[in-house]
């Protein structure tokens, strides 16, 4: 049974008719063909409706929805399963949290990383909830390295509540391993796109975020903390989680009016977990597309741009 | 006898008011020890505890008087105040919460850029202060250090960024997290220019300050028993659920797991930029 959010309710209920309809249909003979389209056509408007007005919020729920494409997902998809999957950050260990390893995006090798959480119980635990330790930011920057040595594009999947806030993730130094992708990413030779598919919590999703291209999914978030924590800390209180989702401006769109990430792309009517196979199918379309248009420029270009356009990001009055 | 039970002075009759008190600052009481000395010993010392060296928290002003040679220096882009671009507002309107900062301690924001001469040596420092919103790093912090990093290049000047930091500002969200990569990606332009960078993290240096320029010293050096980490030490004991080891997230601790060249004490601070500064000039 498919996860159903609160305000996908009246959608879920008509899918319910329609499953009912076509029941009584297949064992009575009955012609149902117009009461499906109509039907359908319902369904179509009570999605564009809802998704037309998803608060911050609801947003928010929908960029964590159960049922959304993650990572491995998406990088299978757009390699036509041709993903070679590489393990390790060649110092600790293998981070379940982070996958990379090269594929072939219509014959040309890509380095596809991303951040990658569970299905069900069992793998949510193997993935650590998405949340990598510093292993897994030492194992993408491997991967990018090995990519630009071999003059391979990048292209990083992000979604995760954040880095892991453990012990040993201290020990190890999280903050070293996020802030050495920073400034590695900024001078990578090869094309680098990044595709928020999810959430974009913090530092932890940023760690593979410094992009030519910065895109967002429409139904994710991104900012400097969850909303739920935001709440907690500012409100001091979890019950202005709504409140803070709205102050954040964490949305795609207001994350591209701020100029803060360089495009959205646009999800399937419904949300991308509705329809993975379009989305896959989108996403795909977008990379290619974007890679087209840095393979124009030589390294040196890219990297100039790269670097001018996020020191042109922030506000301040002189 | 029954003399003995009258009251024949008259009570202390001093209203409240007009009570003596010790004028406030004259002494000072290390938080770690209990030990009191006079305040003026205490500065004196650089604010570090004669009896068990707790390093006590200090600004710009302190640090900048510390460091550059007779405390002169010129200071850049001093003028540059936060703006207020998301409109935010939490139980308070961040504009308010800035006009009351910039009252109380008399900064513009939560860090000071300033060159000067350290026994001799040319130096830019960019130094954060704790006091301004909890040393918080939004877009004022990110730009002056942005345009520090440019000045460094042009006039081939090594840079000291001190900082002191709870992390990234949220009433600036994701603008203070592009902060983390626009210092980043800036970074890699000093590297470029092979100009000696020296991160020196102070209490405490936690969030996205670690995540960012604060752990990319080409030396990072820390004072010490600084608290200094990703994560707060409240959420990782969360994590884990456990009480956390001592000394967990110290200067010491860093330094012991690999990321911290130098644990250097306050009253040495001085001698030791000057002598690195040296050393990476001849």
């Amino acid at each position: 049974m498919a996860t159903v959010l609160d305000f996908e309710k009246p959608i879920a209920e008509l899918l319910e008719q329609k499953e009912k309809v076509e029941q009584v249909a297949s064992k009575s003979g009955v012609d149902v063909s117009k009461t499906i389209k109509d039907l359908d056509e319902k369904i179509k408007a009570a999605r564009k409706n809802i998704y037309e007005h998803l608060t911050p919020w609801q947003k928010v729920m929908v960029s964590r929805h159960p049922d959304r494409p993650y990572a491995i997902s998406y990088i299978n998809a757009v390699s036509d399963n041709t993903w070679i999957e590489l393990h390790g950050d060649r110092t600790v260990k293998d981070d379940k949290a982070m996958v990379g390893g090269f594929g072939s995006l219509d014959g040309r090798t890509v380095m596809f990383i991303g951040q990658q959480k569970g299905t069900n119980t069992k793998t949510r635990q193997y993935r650590n909830f998405g949340m990598p330790n510093p292993e897994g930011y030492r194992k993408a920057l491997r991967l990018m390295k090995l990519a630009e040595k071999f003059n391979k594009p990048i292209v990083t999947f992000i979604d995760t509540p954040g880095a892991y806030p453990g012990l040993e993730a201290e020990e190890r130094g999280q903050g070293e391993a996020i802030a050495r992708n920073l400034i590695e990413m900024a001078q990578l030779r090869v094309p680098v796109i990044c595709v928020v598919i999810g959430e974009g919590a913090s530092g932890g999703a940023l760690g593979i975020g410094i992009g030519d291209k910065v895109l967002m999914l429409e139904n994710t978030w991104y900012s400097v903390i969850s909303p739920e924590s935001c709440s907690s800390i500012l409100w001091r209180s979890w019950d202005f989680k709504e409140k803070a989702a709205e102050a954040l401006k964490l949305t795609a769109s207001d994350m591209y009016a701020n100029k803060l990430v360089d495009g959205i792309i646009n999800e399937p009517l419904g949300g991308a977990h509705t329809n993975p196979a379009e989305a896959h199918k989108i996403v795909k379309h977008e990379i290619k597309k974007h890679l087209d248009k840095l393979d124009a420029l030589s390294p040196e270009q890219r990297i100039e741009k790269r670097i001018k356009k996020f020191c042109a990001m922030g506000v301040v009055k002189e | 006898m029954s003399n003995w039970f009258k009251r024949i002075k008259e009570g202390i009759t001093t209203s409240t008011k007009d009570k003596k008190e010790t004028p406030e600052g004259l002494w000072y009481k290390c938080p770690t020890c209990k030990t009191i000395i006079p305040s003026e010993d205490h500065a004196a010392n650089l604010f570090v505890c004669v009896n068990c060296n707790h390093h006590h928290k200090i600004g710009s002003k302190e640090y900048f008087k510390i460091i550059f040679d007779n405390g002169a220096f010129h200071e850049i882009n001093a003028q540059l105040k936060a703006a207020d671009p998301l409109n935010f507002t939490d139980t308070k309107k961040y504009t308010i919460r800035l006009d009351e900062s910039i009252k109380k301690t008399e900064l513009n924001d939560a860090l000071r850029t300033a060159y000067g001469k350290v026994h001799g040596n040319d130096l830019m420092v960019a130094c954060m202060d704790f006091s301004f919103i909890g040393g918080s790093m939004g877009s004022v912090v990110g730009e002056k250090i942005s345009r520090a990093i440019t000045y460094c290049i042009e006039h081939q000047m090594p840079l000291l960024i001190i900082s002191k930091s709870g992390g990234a500002r949220m009433m600036e969200a994701a603008f203070s997290l592009m902060q983390m990569a626009k210092t980043s990606v800036k970074l890699s332009l000093l590297a470029q220019e092979k100009i000696p960078f020296i991160s020196l993290l102070t209490d405490p240096t936690t969030g996205g300050v670690t995540a960012s320029f604060a752990m990319l010293g080409d030396l990072n050096i820390a004072e010490p028993n600084a608290l200094i980490g990703f994560a707060g030490p409240r959420v990782v004991k969360e994590t884990i659920g456990k009480d956390l080891p001592k000394g967990f997230q110290t200067s010491e601790f860093v330094l012991e797991h690999g990321f911290l060249d130098k644990i250097v004490s306050r009253k040495d601070l001085k001698q030791t930029l000057g002598n690195l500064l040296q050393m990476f000039k001849n």
